[in-house]
């Protein structure tokens, strides 16, 4: 399963997560409590400076992953030309680009075991309400695991209905589709409960 | 509680595994993903409580930094981003689905899949959306619904297949359909 964390080594790999965290909170409460558009636009360029220090392959990894955004940059900037209120929307849009691109350097830079562990500290309290945290990440593993099994008999399924019919597989394959998970779901649990159960 | 928590989690995968289908077209030329859709079907097929845990995991994991939502898309920056309010919104969706589809059971299975879908996903999903929107964006609630409203059509499509692909699943397998066994 491909994850977003970069291939590229920074330091931040190895800060604590939750720190990291902590600092992310810190900066997007500060970003939506301050207006100015010149005030945002150092932002965005200290931002840049955080992107371009590890290197040009992380760089272009983190902007090819900001590019999702340019239609709602794009509206908003074309919403503002027309209500003829240019700094608010230039303000609007810097200040969601710089969000978004924190938000994906800490993504960028935490492996997802780090993340797990910040899950787990957090879910502790829980134990206390006699919740079972070890399910959680149980059908955390679950997931990660199936998501790729689901996928390749989704594509068996369309394949299947290509070699029947000329026209596209569409909605009808959701239900079939939704049957495998299901039949799935129960054999795990048969298996689960065959080694101990939870 | 083995079997509630393979459902959860393999219902979590759905809507991963539903988000790399290919997106369909409205010949308004908007896409309507699927994704959403597997959203409604973890309310009306597992119920309120277990269809809202599944969608929770499913965006606990793409906070966590999977790519799982449609288009490969994942990690934080999903939740600071103008389409946050549906993230967040997914799991409160599901389990309002689930809740209204608990109490339609003398309704038929299809029908009451479809309206609790539509409470759920196009109701409930689209205030937290509209609010999404409206905070990380700055625009009032009229501008909004314009940007809005041309997904409505595409929402009641993801309705309608939600009705019909539930009542299949309680026919085809009725044990699994806890929200109509429990």
């Amino acid at each position: 399963m491909i994850s977003l964390t970069s291939p590229v080594k920074t330091a931040a790999h190895g800060w604590p997560a939750g720190g990291k965290l902590a600092l992310l909170c810190a900066a997007t409460l500060v970003l939506f409590a301050v207006d100015g558009a010149a005030l945002h636009l150092g932002f965005l360029a200290a931002t840049a400076v955080l992107y371009a220090l590890p290197g040009r392959i992380f760089l272009g990894a983190g902007l090819k992953r900001l590019f999702v955004l340019w239609p709602f940059v794009a509206l908003i900037l074309l919403w503002h030309l027309i209500t003829d209120d240019g700094a608010a929307g230039a303000t609007i849009a810097l200040r969601m680009v710089t969000a978004v691109a924190l938000a994906n350097l800490v993504t960028m830079t935490t492996r997802l075991s780090d993340m797990m562990t910040v899950v787990r500290w957090l879910t502790t309290p829980l134990r206390r309400f006699g919740v079972g945290t070890q399910s959680i990440e149980l059908a955390m593993a679950l997931v990660i695991r199936f998501t790729p099994v689901l996928a390749n008999k989704g594509q068996a399924l369309s394949m299947a209905w290509r070699a029947r019919s000329v026209r596209r597989p569409g909605w009808r394959i959701v239900l079939p589709f939704a049957v495998t998970a299901i039949d799935d779901a129960e054999h795990v649990a048969e298996a689960l409960r065959a080694r101990g159960g939870l | 509680m083995e079997r509630s928590v393979a459902l959860i989690a393999i219902f979590a995968a759905l809507i991963a595994a539903l988000g790399l289908l290919p997106n369909l077209m409205l010949t308004s030329g908007v896409p309507i993903t699927a994704q959403s859709l597997g959203v409604m079907l973890c309310g009306t097929v597992l119920g309120a409580k277990r269809g809202g845990l599944a969608v929770l995991l499913f965006v606990g994991l793409v906070a966590l930094g999977l790519p799982l939502l449609s288009g490969g898309r994942g990690g934080l920056g999903v939740f600071a981003g103008p389409t946050m309010g549906f993230v967040v919104g997914f799991p409160i969706a599901a389990f309002t689905a689930g809740f209204v589809m608990e109490q339609l059971r003398s309704l038929p299975v299809g029908l009451a899949a479809g309206i609790a879908a539509a409470v759920g996903g196009i109701l409930v999903l689209n205030i937290f959306g509209v609010a999404g929107f409206m905070m990380v964006l700055n625009k009032s609630l009229i501008e909004t619904l314009t940007v809005f409203s041309v997904y409505i059509p595409g929402d009641i499509i993801k309705v309608v297949l939600t009705g019909l692909i539930t009542s299949g699943l309680a026919r085809a397998r009725p044990a699994s359909v806890l929200s109509r066994t429990e």
